[in-house]
């Protein structure tokens, strides 16, 4: 699943001091700005050979296209801290290629379809999400693990095919198509969980 | 889990007090003395990349080397020390802030002579470990044969880095360029012996008789890990206070902390120091080699929880 957005509409202002992070301060989990792009450290390691200077070895996921990196730094290295913010958020309405997203006080920001990827699918109004925002521009949401569709075309499950991993294709509200169990009929609500996009279980009947 | 953990922990502890036990006897039975020198000192040793942690007016020792030399110069022949060591900043897979550095001293001796030392220090601490000479490090088994490979550093640049250390020094590519191209290249399946540094890359070491541009050091890599530098350690007070000052100078450029010279070493050796050679070892390390265990975490009872791996 494609974890990051390449594309923004969004902009935030937000108050902002920047740091610079030194070589001592880089270790796994830590967020940096690299050429202008916001990395995420996923490894790390200190190297340091006899009598030698110390090297800081960095393996680094871009968080706006998920693209990853190695790089090797001395200690007298500088790397920015990204501007990045979280914001929570409900889902107001898609407007075409826009979607809408409002905050606690009914501020409403837009988030391209090109940034929701297939997450556009999963969205529910009213429901909570997080956006990562990078120097104001949203670069990655993260929906709740897990949300509830009605299921609105399906073929009927073929009687007496009772074999428990047999899916069928359907189509719930917004458009997703998914492979549901063969006892799933239109208009039962299902539950998806957002990570994989798969059919978790069914939450009510028609 | 848990449980699993604890009794991991617990069984590489006992192979870590066995192999102190080791190491003790192995110097004892052959004439040395082990002695203790203070861990917080007024100066720490002038290294260009070596920070000292400070200590209320004064510093905790980033190896015990200055006063062990002393020792040697007052007319201890063979010395050795067990004891804590700190250095600020320092925190990998290999490395601790505070961490355990085994020293030894041996007047009348070079470089060469305290690598037959190490040979029969390693082969005594694996018989009385493991009963035999083989051990296994990350999957690979490490043969302790007899015969070291050793490989000067302008063999291993002009090998592995294409550029020669020795006639053209770069400090800036030499380190990066050592652990990027060169320490990568050494067998994992037995020790080898990186010798002959370029004497700027070896502060406290004595260089070679007709090649002021060679310094008798090596560094001792078993499975890939760097175990133990040696060097036959400079004598003459004149040179060693001319480095000390370009290191401080250097330092001073680079805005680190410059230290005050350590004039009571220095006043030892104008003294008179016997011609001698001294090995540190990281006993951390020989640990994790000796239990199979990819960090130093996984050797110490306790360990700084100051890196984003720890978990």
């Amino acid at each position: 699943m494609a974890m990051f957005a390449r594309s923004v509409t969004a902009r935030l202002s937000a108050p902002w001091r920047r740091n610079m992070y030194c070589a001592s301060d880089l270790r796994k989990g830590l967020r940096v700005e690299i050429d202008g792009a916001p990395y995420l450290i996923t490894e790390f390691n200190f190297k340091k050979p006899g009598k030698g200077q110390g090297l800081y070895e960095c393996k680094f996921k871009n968080l706006v296209n998920g693209t990853t990196m190695q790089r090797t730094y001395r200690d007298n290295a500088e790397l920015g801290e990204p501007k990045l913010e979280e914001k929570k958020l409900r889902y107001s309405y898609a407007d075409g290629d826009r979607y809408v997203f409002h905050d606690e006080s009914y501020n409403e920001v837009d988030v391209s379809a090109e940034t929701l990827g297939d997450r556009k699918y999963f969205l529910v109004e009213d429901i909570e999400v997080n956006i990562l925002y990078h120097n104001g521009i949203a670069i990655d949401i993260q929906l709740p693990n897990f949300v509830e569709k009605a299921v609105v075309h399906t073929e009927p499950g073929v009687r007496g095919d009772t074999a428990t991993n047999v899916l069928k294709p359907a189509t719930v509200t917004g458009g997703y198509e998914i492979r549901v169990p063969l006892f799933v009929n239109e208009g039962d609500v299902i539950r998806i969980d957002t990570r994989n996009g798969e059919y978790l279980d069914r939450v009510s009947k028609k | 889990m848990m449980l699993r953990h604890l009794s991991e922990k617990k069984r590489v502890l006992a192979v870590r007090s066995k192999a102190f036990q080791s190491v003790r006897d192995f110097f004892v039975a052959r004439g040395f003395l082990e002695v203790e020198t203070p861990i917080r000192i007024p100066t720490p040793a002038l290294e260009l990349h070596i920070d000292a942690e400070p200590s209320a007016g004064m510093y905790l020792r980033t190896s015990p080397e200055l006063h062990m030399k002393r020792l040697v110069a007052a007319g201890y022949e063979k010395v050795f020390q067990i004891g804590a060591c700190f250095r600020h900043g320092e925190r990998g897979d290999l490395h601790n802030p505070e961490y355990t550095m085994l020293e030894w001293y041996r007047a009348g001796a070079n470089y060469i002579d305290v690598l037959a030392d190490t040979k029969a220090l390693m082969a005594h601490v694996m018989k009385d470990i493991s009963g035999g000479l083989t051990l296994t490090y990350k999957g690979i088994s490490i043969e302790m044969l007899p015969l070291w490979d050793r490989m000067t550093v302008d063999d291993a640049f002009i090998l592995h880095a294409g550029w020669d250390p020795v006639k053209n020094f770069n400090a800036d590519r030499f380190d990066l360029d050592l652990v990027e191209k060169v320490e990568p290249n050494f067998p994992k399946n037995r020790p080898i012996v990186l010798m002959d540094y370029p004497t700027r890359a070896a502060a406290l070491s004595r260089c070679k008789k007709d090649h002021p541009e060679i310094a008798e050091r090596w560094e001792l890599y078993i499975g890939g890990i760097e175990i133990a530098n040696a060097f036959s350690e400079l004598t003459d007070p004149v040179e060693q206070r001319n480095r000390f000052m370009e290191c401080a100078g250097e330092r001073r450029e680079m805005g680190r902390e410059v230290y005050a010279l350590d004039e009571p070493f220095l006043s030892a050796l104008e003294a008179g120091m016997p011609e001698c050679a001294g090995v540190a070892l990281g006993l951390d390390r020989l640990v994790m080699l000796l239990t199979d265990s990819p960090r130093i975490d996984d050797v110490r009872a306790f360990c700084a929880r100051e890196s984003g791996n720890d978990t």
